[in-house]
């Protein structure tokens, strides 16, 4: 396994760290302003393009003559949602990847998001609930599932292959549980079905919003408070131990947290494909590893996600979800991680 | 033994349904009288029978010779993505090129199997360590997502062929008639003969390749031929039910059980095995959730993924 997410571990000399931390700020000043762009590209181009002048005045109330139903009601809520979803994604996934020492232990590999989503798609379609009662059943299921996987494949090393192998059986199984239940709902709309198998920002409203910025808030804290013992553990067990670190209680609150970040975005928008296994690589290849590694995920998760989401809207041919966008700029990275691994001489 | 087991699924899956039918009626059915209601839903569940028999004993051959070629006891037409590629090619088939007709669907799934085959299996076995089952596995189920994202690119914006993409998609052999089995037997006969004339390269295979090589064999068209065997049959399969699951795995790994890891024996039982699985989880999918029906690919799912993990976690993981 090649760690890229390992890469500075070992590198203690004083200047190296400073520099290192001086590209980390840099970098995340720099996806920031991306992020910042694209969030203005979002709310002022669409079918038509709005003037700057205009987009201000309607997101803050004034007249801004006919803008304000499409930048307020439309385009608001969608770029919202996506930044949001997309921060939960990418934290989560990176807090995995982090956590397991294994790019490949993301949430969306190991059929956490999958069984998320089953079980929003059971709470929506067969017990007829909505809003929070949603994500709380998501919630549930997601820890339940990361129980269910850890148990499974313990024993030897529960990061190793086998958690993966096992991660995938689950997923399976999963994801057919959802097509199964959205083929049995007979007044289901396709579109909506998308957004449970691929996941999808259409339609999205301020009310679905904020459980998510809750949510963000609890477990992102959650995990920032968790952030220095995670660091140490990639020492390894004894040396964190030796650190004054709790290493099974930290695991458990790490896993809480990304479980419960991953669950209230798969709750809110679907299963985006991939941002939560993308956005830690990326991120531990711009920062060179370290402990910005997490901040820099979720900005980039929720990069993917505006980005991905207006391609999806306005750059392809047709309409598109964004879990599909992200979907297939997703699996060759999956393969070329593969590919490099193999070509490192890393047994994966 | 396993025959006899054949006939009673055959049976099962004749007289069991959504609606009960009498021995009379189900006798009437199958000579072709369909004078009452219970006779022709008997009529209706014959083509249905053949095709989950004839489907599953494709899928249970194939996942055998793949197991065999890349000696990885996870390998499974679903799983590497082989089904999946079928799938992506006969959806592009429908979608750009208006294609209808299933034996257009069959050359389409067949090349679809092909191109997904050599691709998995070329990132597979990269690097230090050949084709590990966790390298195939990733790089199928990468080619898996892939191809279904590029499928749902296709339909989503075309409502008219929406509906009947998804049901293939989930793997349903419901809407059945003999007119579609046709096409499909050359692809099959063929694939399984293919598969069966490889049968000794396979047994040798097992020994290690340098071994394989020294026995006499042919090991390069030793394989070329089992896997063009294999990709025949679950192109073929897919393009008649569309991507169906886990087969291949269970089917496989339940006839070493009974007879043994000669391949010349272990093809045909896990042709009959696979049949069996695939003829009873349709059987399953009848009873379980009436009046509606369950998908077979939802059931072999079910049943297979759990025997998956259990594969998974008994072997022991090289590499990590």
């Amino acid at each position: 396994m090649t760690l890229i997410i390992d890469t500075q571990a070992a590198a203690p000399a004083s200047h190296a760290r400073n520099r290192g931390t001086r590209r980390a700020v840099i970098v995340l000043n720099m996806l920031g302003l991306c992020l910042v762009g694209l969030i203005a590209l979002t709310l002022s181009c669409g079918q038509g393009c709005l003037p700057p002048a205009h987009v201000l005045a309607a997101l803050t109330g004034a007249d801004a003559g006919g803008a304000d139903f499409v930048v307020n009601d439309l385009r608001l809520p969608r770029a919202l949602m996506s930044l949001v979803v997309g921060l939960c994604f990418g934290l989560g996934g990176a807090a995995f990847q982090v956590m397991l020492r294994n790019p490949l232990a993301s949430p969306d590999i190991i059929g956490i998001s999958a069984g998320a989503g089953a079980a929003a798609v059971f709470a929506i379609v067969v017990l007829s609930l909505e809003g929070w009662a949603v994500s709380a059943v998501a919630v549930s299921a997601g820890l339940g599932i990361a129980t269910l996987i850890w148990g499974l494949s313990s024993g030897r090393g529960a990061a190793g292959a086998r958690l993966i192998l096992v991660g995938i059986g689950v997923s399976a199984m999963l994801n057919s549980v959802t097509s199964y239940l959205l083929l049995d709902a007979p007044a289901w709309d396709r579109a909506e079905a998308m957004r449970w198998l691929t996941g999808s920002m259409n339609g999205a409203q301020l009310v679905q919003v904020w459980p998510v910025v809750a949510a963000l808030a609890v477990f992102g804290g959650l995990l920032a408070v968790s952030a220095r013992d995670l660091d140490l553990l990639r020492l390894g067990d004894d040396a964190a131990r030796a650190l004054g670190v709790r290493s099974d209680a930290t695991r458990f609150r790490v896993t809480l947290a990304a479980v419960g970040l991953v669950a209230f975005a798969t709750s809110a928008a679907g299963p985006v494909a991939f941002v939560a296994f993308l956005s830690g690589p990326i991120a531990a290849r711009l920062t060179r590893g370290g402990r910005f590694i997490l901040p820099a995920a979720g900005l980039i998760g929720a990069i993917l996600v505006l980005a991905g989401d207006y391609a999806g809207q306005f750059m392809l041919p047709a309409r598109l979800p964004v879990g599909v966008v992200t979907g297939a700029i997703g699996a060759p990275f999956l393969l070329l991680l593969i590919v490099k691994a193999n070509r490192n001489g890393g047994t994966l | 033994m396993a025959l006899t087991l054949l006939a009673l699924t055959a049976g099962v899956s004749l007289a069991v349904g959504t609606r009960p039918v009498a021995w009379a009626e189900i006798w009437a059915g199958l000579t072709g009288h369909v004078d009452s209601i219970g006779a022709a839903a008997v009529a209706v569940r014959m083509p249905r029978t053949v095709l989950a028999l004839l489907a599953g004993a494709a899928l249970g051959v194939a996942g055998a010779v793949m197991q065999g070629i890349t000696r990885n006891p996870l390998a499974d037409p679903g799983i590497l993505g082989v089904n999946a590629g079928a799938a992506l090619f006969v959806v592009v088939g429908i979608a750009w090129f208006d294609i209808s007709g299933a034996a257009t669907f069959m050359w389409l799934g067949v090349a679809g199997a092909g191109c997904a085959a050599i691709f998995v299996y070329a990132i597979g076995s990269t690097g230090q360590g050949g084709a590990t089952p966790l390298k195939l596995t990733l790089a199928g189920t990468a080619t898996s997502i892939a191809a279904s994202a590029f499928v749902v690119a296709l339909v989503l914006p075309r409502n008219d062929i929406a509906g009947g993409v998804q049901a293939w998609q989930v793997g349903g052999v419901g809407g059945a008639s003999f007119d579609t089995l046709l096409p499909a037997l050359p692809f099959l006969t063929a694939g399984l003969l293919l598969s069966l004339a490889a049968a000794r390269v396979l047994n040798a295979l097992a020994l290690g390749e340098d071994l394989a090589a020294g026995l006499g064999q042919n090991v390069a068209a030793g394989r070329i031929m089992s896997a063009a065997g294999a990709i025949l049959l679950c192109g073929a399969a897919t393009a008649l039910c569309g991507p169906i699951g886990f087969v291949g795995l269970v089917v496989p790994h339940a006839a070493r059980m009974f007879g043994g890891i000669d391949h010349r024996v272990l093809l045909p039982l896990s042709a009959i095995g696979g049949a069996v699985l695939l003829g009873s989880a349709d059987v399953l999918g009848r009873v379980i959730a009436r009046p509606n029906e369950l998908d077979v690919g939802v059931v072999t799912a079910f049943v297979g993924a759990p025997f998956f993990i259990w594969t998974a976690r008994r072997q022991r993981m090289r590499g990590l």
